[in-house]
């Protein structure tokens, strides 16, 4: 079936006999990764850097997963941040209040979006484009609104704090130790998603992206793989919001916020949509770009904003695609 | 090459530059000052005085001579009153921009996200925000220039008292300061025998308070309001509040005690009291206040370089600045422990904010009189004594 | 408690008016272009405070608010011309992108040309309350509720009698169509967006007196124009009035009968069953669906 490696007999055109083993994209992707995680410590300089790096990790996780539901789904969502806060407060609470183990307690708050997200996601992905997109920003909000007002139970606007992730015994601390959980959870992900493109699923998913009625007629559940995409893409986000509550030690409702909601968006758009690889180098440039940016102080809003809009519009298929198709037309 | 390879070696590039142009002012090391403030987002209203107020008097400093022999160097990021971005600053400030002293935090959340990164890595550091969760219970390195949100509560509940009023009204917003002061009130409340009779609650980008003014005005026995807000919000309760005919007492929070306040509320704030550092009524002070030269002295150099109001925010940002500087000197040098011990001992320091005197327990070091009670009377401010 | 339901009425037709007004923005450019124009609400905040430095510049009220609207719609007409016309060919999603940056653009520019203060335009026939059936409101609602019927008359005529108002409303049926017919696609883009921006300019100055103005209004506003423009049916004109009034309405019932807290959590949970019957919203046109 479809292997990660194939012999590609007779690529020559002169007789002689080359085979050529050619890596399936998917696994040139998570080798490139891992080469580059594995690169970081080499020249990350200090904490901070490796700060910016961990953030951009988890942020590529939620990017990833939303991608399959954007870019490869064809569906939208405006209310994602909502999903990756609740992660981390059922992370939260789980541990600051009912002294739940951490992975545990990460486990469960995943659990638990994913159920959400099934539960929700039946009614609301029977909706389409905008008025999909209308119905999960309002879902977003809601949880934000839910989790800044029930103050006794989520500590309000300024939230909550966070006890330290364990590992076997060990309290998790340091940027160093982060970088390697999140840069593996990265991994894991990209694995899990990237197999996910490559089945049978995920073809599924593309055929209802070109046309749900076709591939009703095909005889592909429509439905069944929308949810399936809602769900596997929060329970991502879940995890990641839940990473995010242990390194960062608190949670906030603003990390549901429906503008935390349309940065992931556009990081998935800008990055480029249904490309994996675009969806992780979206989130790192935006992670990035404001860090970079800040030297501009009051011309901050101005330069991202222009940024954004001119690449939007010179790269309209978002930079890993637009950059892909550049090289290959190229060789 | 990925991008993201290009993105981080580029940003090795520009710590190594960061570091060389350092180590180019050899010469006479500065003394590093970080700052995080929310200039840019829904708490702009606090960032954005502080950060001029900062630049301000960084320059003036310098153009003094600096401290001790030393000249400053302030570093200002803006966290657009995002925790997790502040927590990201703070540590770029840490770690990256190796700050001696770090004055910011213009909000509770933003200053809660800092708290553990300056309690690790031992930085001393003023903090710019209201809740009294900061320095109580008091840790090490966290210090704070504004009065706790408790305070403002114990200075209008006092004033309702001393009106013979006893059944309060409360509406706030849902952002962290009206919320955390909501909570204070509400705590503090039986001390000064006042009932909570309503609790209402807005949106902050809300437009109109109508229907819950009226609930409020609906409920029997109410006495007296108080709108523990922030923003424009209660600007608009308080037009929504005359519109409405309610005559009962209205009191606002020191987060409100501002100038623009009264021109948005327009003739709706007349009789309006609120809890304010002197700094608001720093022209009709009596001489003898010992407050007096400072807050003169900042209104109108604050307001002749930036031509707009002065407001209390800049005043605790001032504060928290002079209050580094001082503690610099007397530490003689920029040793984060002694700089720290310094601060702590800081006594009888006369600020915009007002007297401070602090101890191992207390990393605030002002008391109620620190707070006047105003009221509004034709535009102006009146001081009630 | 009976005359309650009156005055939480007044205060949620006067926003709901402003929602509304809003979401006629949104419609307007969909069905120019099927393009979410996040900028929308950025236009709100241009009109409100444009008229507050002309004003403080000594400009008359009247000139005031006609310059404004006037600098509005120079900014949607650029936003068209510079950005989406430019980008027509791409993905809706990526139009989408398009207008989130030019809504930070257009706030990280504001926040130069004016400053991070909340600022407030003098009401146009004062301050003095009226008694209204057991509720007070204020003079200026009533001009931004007059304001909104008349507006709604005046586009009505627009897109039935004038030209390029039929145009616009041609190309929202059929771009294609409309193309073959003659019809100059890209003009109706560019006054689909004057229109919109102008449109929000306008009531950025009906409600700069009652609910101020700042460099950031604009998000929020838009947040609830789009949900006003969705619930009554993307590209309806009618439908983004109800669904504007509608809104204002189910936050003024839900803050004065259930929960002053949750009354936006109300709003949206209506919005989202609302969505679930008729998922094309209240007046969106049963469409079938293109195999």
């Amino acid at each position: 079936m479809d292997s990660s490696v194939h012999f590609e007999a007779n690529a020559s055109s002169r007789g002689s006999r080359t085979r050529a083993v050619a890596l399936a994209p998917r696994t040139r992707l998570l080798l490139l990764l891992a080469l580059v995680i594995a690169a970081g410590p080499l020249v990350i300089p200090n904490a901070y850097f490796y700060d910016v790096a961990i953030l951009v990790a988890f942020n590529a996780i939620v990017c990833v997963g939303l991608n399959l539901l954007i870019g490869h789904a064809g569906q939208i969502s405006l209310g994602h941040a909502g999903f990756f806060a609740l992660g981390g407060y059922g992370t939260a609470l789980l541990t600051a209040r009912y002294g739940v183990p951490p992975l545990a307690a990460l486990a469960g708050a995943i659990a638990a979006v994913a159920l959400l997200a099934f539960v929700v996601g039946r009614p609301i992905l029977k909706l389409k484009g905008h008025y999909l997109a209308m119905a999960t920003l309002g879902l977003g909000i809601i949880v934000s609104i839910v989790l800044a007002t029930e103050d006794r139970i989520t500590g309000g606007p300024d939230g909550m704090q966070v006890p330290a992730l364990t590992l076997a015994g060990f309290a998790v601390q340091g940027e160093r130790a982060w970088y390697w959980i999140a840069g593996g959870a990265l991994l894991a992900t990209v694995f899990v998603v990237s197999n996910l493109i490559d089945s049978p699923t995920g073809r599924a998913l593309r055929a209802l992206h070109t046309s749900e009625v076709a591939a009703e007629v095909t005889g592909i559940d429509t439905a069944r793989h929308k949810l399936l995409a809602f769900v596997v893409s929060a329970s991502l986000a879940a995890l990641a919001g839940a990473l995010v509550a242990f390194y960062s030690g608190f949670v906030t409702p603003a990390k549901a916020s429906f503008l935390h909601s349309i940065e992931l968006v556009t990081m998935v758009v800008f990055g480029g949509m249904a490309s994996t690889a675009g969806a992780i180098v979206g989130a790192a440039v935006l992670t990035v770009l404001p860090q970079v940016l800040t030297v501009l102080k009051d011309y901050e809003m101005v330069a991202f904003g222009a940024l954004l809009m001119a690449t939007m519009i010179f790269m309209p298929r978002g930079i890993v695609p637009t950059l892909a198709a550049l090289f290959s037309r190229r060789t | 090459m990925g991008v993201t390879d290009i993105a981080r070696l580029a940003l090795r590039g520009a710590g190594i530059a960061l570091a060389f142009s350092a180590a180019a002012a050899f010469a006479q090391e500065p003394i590093r000052i970080g700052a995080f403030l929310s200039v840019t987002g829904p708490a702009a209203f606090l960032g954005d005085p502080e950060q001029k107020t900062l630049e301000m008097y960084v320059e003036r400093l310098n153009a003094a001579g600096g401290v001790a022999g030393r000249k400053l160097a302030l570093t200002v990021y803006d966290d657009a009153g995002d925790a997790e971005k502040a927590r990201t600053f703070t540590k770029r400030l840490i770690e990256q921009d190796k700050v001696d002293v770090i004055v910011g935090g213009s909000t509770t959340g933003t200053t809660m996200a800092a708290v553990p990164l300056v309690e690790q890595a031992q930085v001393p550091f003023i903090s710019l925000a209201g809740a009294v969760v900061i320095v109580e219970p008091a840790k090490k390195w966290v210090f704070k220039t504004p009065h706790t949100d408790r305070m403002a509560c114990e200075k209008i509940f006092t004033d309702v008292k001393a009106r013979q009023l006893t059944k309060v009204a409360l509406i706030s917003g849902t952002g962290g300061f009206d919320k955390s002061m909501r909570g204070e009130c509400v705590k503090v409340a039986p001390k000064y025998g006042v009932e909570i009779v309503a609790d209402e609650t807005y949106g902050a980008a809300d437009t109109d308070m109508t229907a819950q003014l009226t609930k409020i005005r609906g409920t029997p026995s109410v006495q007296a309001v108080l709108n523990a807000g922030f923003g424009q919000g209660p600007a608009i309760v308080t037009r929504n509040y005359r519109q409405l005919g309610i005559t009962a007492p209205l009191y606002q929070s020191h987060g409100v005690a501002s100038k623009e306040y009264v021109k948005l509320s327009g003739d709706a704030a007349e009789g309006v009291r609120l809890p304010a550092a002197a700094l608001l009524v720093a022209d009709i002070l009596p001489d003898a206040d010992p407050q007096k030269k400072v807050v003169v002295a900042y209104k109108s150099e604050y307001e002749t370089k930036y031509r707009s109001d002065v407001s209390t925010f800049g005043g605790h940002a001032y504060d928290g600045l002079m209050l580094a500087v001082e503690a610099v000197r007397r530490a003689g040098g920029t040793d984060k422990a002694k700089v720290r011990d310094a601060l702590e001992a800081t006594r009888g320091y006369v600020g915009t904010g007002g007297v401070v005197n602090m101890t191992a327990d207390d990393h605030m070091g002002l008391d109620l009189t620190a707070f006047q009670m105003l009221e509004v009377r034709k535009g102006n401010w009146v001081v009630i004594r | 408690m009976d005359a309650q339901w009156v005055q939480f009425v007044a205060g949620g037709l006067t926003v709901g008016s402003i929602y509304a007004l809003v979401g006629l923005g949104f419609s307007i450019v969909f069905n120019a272009s099927r393009v979410i124009n996040f900028a929308q609400g950025e236009f709100v905040m241009i009109g409100g405070m444009s008229a507050v430095s002309l004003l403080i510049a000594g400009w008359p009220m009247p000139l005031a608010i006609g310059g404004a609207i006037v600098v509005a719609t120079i900014v949607g007409l650029l936003l068209a011309k510079v950005a989406i016309e430019r980008a027509r060919r791409a993905d809706v999603v990526t139009l989408i992108i398009i207008t989130i940056g030019a809504s930070i653009l257009l706030r990280g520019v504001a926040q130069l040309v004016w400053d991070k203060s909340v600022h407030r335009l003098p009401p146009l026939s004062g301050d003095a309350p009226l008694q209204l059936f057991g509720a007070t409101i204020v003079p200026q609602s009533l001009w931004v509720l007059g304001a909104t019927v008349a507006i709604v008359a005046a586009l009505t005529w627009f897109f039935r009698r004038t030209r390029l108002g039929k145009a616009m409303l041609a190309t929202s049926h059929n771009k294609l169509a409309a193309e073959l017919v003659g019809i100059d696609v890209k003009r109706v883009l560019l006054a689909s967006f004057g229109l919109a921006a102008a449109l929000g300019a306008v009531a950025g100055v009906l409600i700069a007196p009652i609910a101020f103005t700042s460099y950031d209004t604009g998000i929020m506003l838009g947040l609830k124009g789009f949900a006003a423009a969705i619930l009554g049916g993307l590209g309806s004109f009618p439908g983004a009035i109800a669904g504007g009034l509608a809104l204002g309405l189910l936050e003024g019932a839900g803050a004065g009968y259930v929960s002053s807290a949750y009354k936006d959590v109300i709003a949206f949970v209506v919005i989202l069953a609302v969505l679930f019957l008729r998922p094309d919203g209240l007046f969106g046109a049963l469409r079938g669906e293109r195999v």
